[in-house]
């Protein structure tokens, strides 16, 4: 089931076309948020709970906002905020977890506890008393979550460099004489590249729900700033008025989420055959 | 021989086309043999040739993502292909079983070999659980298995390597199979468990009557065994002969070509005499790894320039460690290892750069001793930066005159190792030896991946580099063919000592250590009966050998 549309390369599944369209969209509607939506998402253009009209197409909020408007906002907010989490988690665990695998050891040793020991903490009751006690602030939330997540991404890195360290080609550069950092740099992390791009959409996807479970329980992102977990939460009693608001958030996190396992899987798969014996 | 008639005719495979889906590339093309019973026909050619492939399909089956798409595979007169899957599944394991390279690969690591090997009858009802394990017993005893009422209660880690290969012939034969299907089962043993494994095989067959597809690249092996030869290149058929005919009068050039450079005489090279100090002396090394001690214990060699000194040893017996400690890659424990004279640091970090670049490795795998990432500039070019420092555009002029000191294409030099053979691979990772301008190189197995034409021309080139740049090499090799070939010195190693050493001449004629002429007597032969010959003096040699092991570890 492929369709005649490549990237870097390979020939992309019909599932692997939806996924990239959805993330396209997506990425296109948090840049270019100011521009797509007609209201701010702060500003209360009409009477609260209003239907559906053609200047508001999906109606207005609780309190008179324009639906769609932060729906557009939002989008902006949670794919923002779960981008700058996984990349930093990601420069933290790939560092410490390549650093681990090649200089084995002590360093090796510590590292792994240290993970270990976060990795036995229940993220989200490991998040909760941070931010309380921290406050909500978006760069406590961004770096908490970051770190609570750096772990799953050190212990992948982890085991990748080990595979990788024990080829010969590593070995032939050992010989060589070359230093550490240009075998982490040319040998190691091109050939780790497509498994760790494959998690760092996987990662990305949990880091959106990371942020959309912290938000409906109020310790995530604070209004009036938009983002989709918040949104559900605000909107959740507007089920019983038999209105649709909760469920355009919801849905924009399920699809988005599908989206990138699409692609995900995708990667995954050629990563796979990559895998098999010679070229 | 329960009723079956000796002569009948089992199988018939004619006009074979299987292809790759999707791309649709023909694996095998207008294959076609018949097969009676007691008859053995031997599938020979290099990899690729399709003869796995040919294998499988007498099963009924192709690997995921081919398809057999044309011909007839008639068992006992019924079309394989026609029948359903659960008749195809009757059929494989009961009366067509499968014997495959890898034994260790086919065991469940969890269950006892008793289990696994009356698995077969008992699924397929033909045994009761009772009756599967006397007939287990029974075939462990045909094979020359050790306590053959207990063998089977092992798990397939507690037996060595052909002993679990014989296990998965007893494995195959337990549901008294019509064809055996032999995917080059001794391919992955030491030469000389090959002549065991060889012959209990070949008794095996014999016995019972059955009829089988014996799978090799190695013709000395399938002339032992074999009673037709069908030469497959490229997913076609060659020739198709009496094994005799095939190895005494082959029609076609491409099996003369097998058959001649099978034959091919060694000459063995004379000694350089000169009284220049040795490149490299190894004096009383001991090595060990955490885990086992003494790996290496007390080796001496001298290798000097334009030498070539061949490491010959089974598996186990440390010369791939003893490359590893040259290098300073497992620092030595005690000795001495003198290089251009001075003493080379036992760790690698603390030797200098220079030391560094003067001794190069090639491996065995071209696959994983290449980075699939980089193009051949960056793999050729970086040795020349890093030790010579030059700029980029003299980089790329050398790279380019090494590409063609290979025998490759200039413009290989921005492709990766996935776009180039298994054989050009070989010869990129020579030229990233060359690259440093190295006195030593040490050769890893560099053939044993190879094809065999294939790894013949690589072993012309690196003669040829050395006629031209004087370097020298260590091979390291379990091949005594290779050895007598290209090496002018061997050393014998056996359970990290050195059994024999000097000239290859002198090593290989009488007096011979008795390890050394197990060795010797353990590498096929393109004749016909010397597997016969060969398990006569067998016996006299290993007890030997054994004497010799107690004398060394006293």
């Amino acid at each position: 089931m492929t369709v005649p549309v490549r990237l870097f390369g390979h020939r992309l599944t019909l599932p692997a076309l939806i996924g990239l369209i959805i993330i396209l969209v997506n990425v296109a509607a948090a840049v270019g948020a100011p521009v797509i939506a007609p209201f701010d998402q702060a500003d209360i253009v009409g009477d609260a709970y209003a239907d559906p009209d053609p200047q508001h197409v999906l109606g207005l909020d609780n309190l008179g906002r324009d639906l769609f408007s932060r729906l557009v906002y939002g989008a902006r907010m949670s794919i923002g905020l779960a981008l700058i989490i996984t990349c930093l988690s990601f420069g933290l665990g790939v560092t410490a977890g390549f650093a681990a695998a090649v200089l084995r050891g002590w360093a090796d040793v510590l590292l792994s506890r240290l993970v270990d020991l976060l990795l036995s903490m229940p993220t989200l009751i490991f998040a909760f008393v941070v931010l309380s006690v921290l406050g909500t602030a978006l760069p406590v939330l961004v770096v908490t979550i970051a770190v609570l997540d750096a772990p799953k991404v050190f212990r992948l890195s982890r085991a990748l460099a080990m595979n990788i360290g024990a080829l010969e080609y590593v070995e032939v550069a050992r010989l060589r004489g070359e230093g550490l950092w240009w075998v982490i740099r040319h040998e190691i992390l091109p050939n780790a590249a497509a498994p760790l791009l494959a998690e760092f959409g996987l990662r990305f996807s949990f880091a959106f729900l990371f942020i959309a479970a912290l938000s409906f329980l109020g310790i995530g992102v604070q209004p009036p700033a938009a983002d989709w977990g918040s949104m559900v939460r605000d909107y959740r009693d507007m089920i019983n008025l038999d209105a649709m608001a909760p469920l355009y958030p919801a849905g924009a996190i399920a699809i988005l989420t599908i989206g990138v396992s699409f692609v995900v899987d995708w990667m995954l798969a050629i990563h796979a055959r990559g895998q098999g014996e010679g070229a | 021989m329960n009723g079956r008639r000796m002569g009948e005719e089992v199988l018939e495979v004619a006009g074979l086309r299987v292809v790759a889906r999707g791309v649709g590339t023909v694996l095998v093309d207008d294959v076609g043999f018949a097969l009676r019973r007691g008859e053995v026909v031997g599938l020979i050619g290099e990899s690729g040739a399709g003869k796995s492939t040919v294998g499988l399909a007498i099963l009924g089956y192709t690997r995921p993502g081919c398809a057999i798409e044309g011909g007839r595979i008639l068992f006992q007169g019924r079309d394989i292909r026609a029948m359903t899957p659960p008749e195809r599944r009757a059929l494989r394991g009961a009366s067509i079983a499968y014997i495959a390279q890898s034994a260790a690969a086919s065991f469940n690591p969890a269950m006892t070999l008793f289990e696994q090997i009356s698995e077969i009858p008992v699924r397929h009802r033909l045994m009761t659980p009772a009756a599967a394990k006397v007939e287990a017993i029974r075939l462990f005893s045909e094979l020359e298995l050790p306590d053959p009422e207990r063998f089977g209660d092992r798990y397939p880690h507690q037996v060595s390597g052909g002993q679990l290969q014989r296990a998965m012939a007893a494995m195959a034969m337990a549901a008294k199979p019509d064809i055996l299907v032999f995917d080059e089962p001794t391919t992955a043993l030491d030469v000389t468990t090959q002549v065991e494994v060889l012959a209990a095989f070949r008794n095996l067959i014999r016995e019972h009557g059955t009829a089988a597809v014996y799978i090799t690249h190695d013709l000395a092996v399938v002339a032992q065994i074999a009673d037709h030869i069908m030469v497959l290149r490229h997913g076609r058929t060659v020739e198709h002969g009496t094994a005799d005919q095939i190895l005494r009068e082959p029609r076609e050039p491409y099996t003369r070509h097998l058959v001649a450079e099978r034959l091919a005489p060694h000459r063995y090279r004379a000694d350089i005499v000169g009284g220049e100090p040795p490149l490299l002396e190894l004096q009383d090394v001991v090595a060990s790894y955490h885990t086992l001690p003494r790996v290496i214990d007390g080796v001496t060699l001298d290798v000097r320039r334009g030498d070539t000194v061949a490491v010959v040893g089974e598996s186990g017996s440390g010369k791939s460690t003893l490359a590893r400690v040259i290098t300073g890659l497992l620092p030595r424990e005690a000795g001495a290892i003198r290089f251009r004279g001075e003493t080379l640091p036992p760790r690698l970090r603390e030797r200098s750069r220079d030391q560094l670049r003067r001794v190069q490795m090639i491996y065995q795998m071209p696959d994983v001793a290449l980075n699939s990432c980089q193009t051949l500039y960056e793999i050729i070019g970086r040795p020349v930066r890093f030790y010579f420092g030059r700029p980029r555009a003299q980089v790329r002029a050398r790279v380019r005159e090494l590409l063609a000191l290979m025998d490759l294409p200039a413009d290989f030099i921005d492709r990766t190792p996935p776009e180039l053979s298994g054989g050009q691979k070989q010869r990129v990772g020579i030229a990233r030896a060359l690259a440093a301008e190295p006195d030593l190189i040490i050769c890893d197995e560099v053939t044993s991946a190879l094809d065999q034409l294939v790894g013949e021309e690589i072993l012309g080139l690196l003669r040829r580099l050395q006629d031209e740049l004087g370097v020298a090499y260590l091979f390291i090799t379990h091949d005594l063919g290779t050895v007598k070939r290209i090496a002018n010195k061997v050393a014998v190693m056996l359970k990290g000592r050195l059994v024999a050493a000097g000239d290859t001449a002198r090593v290989f004629a009488p007096p011979l250590h008795p390890y050394t002429e197990l060795l010797l007597a353990s590498v096929p032969e393109m004749r016909r009966d010397w597997l016969d010959e060969a398990l006569v003096g067998r016996q006299r040699t290993v007890a030997a050998v054994r004497n010799a092991q107690i004398e060394l570890a006293q």
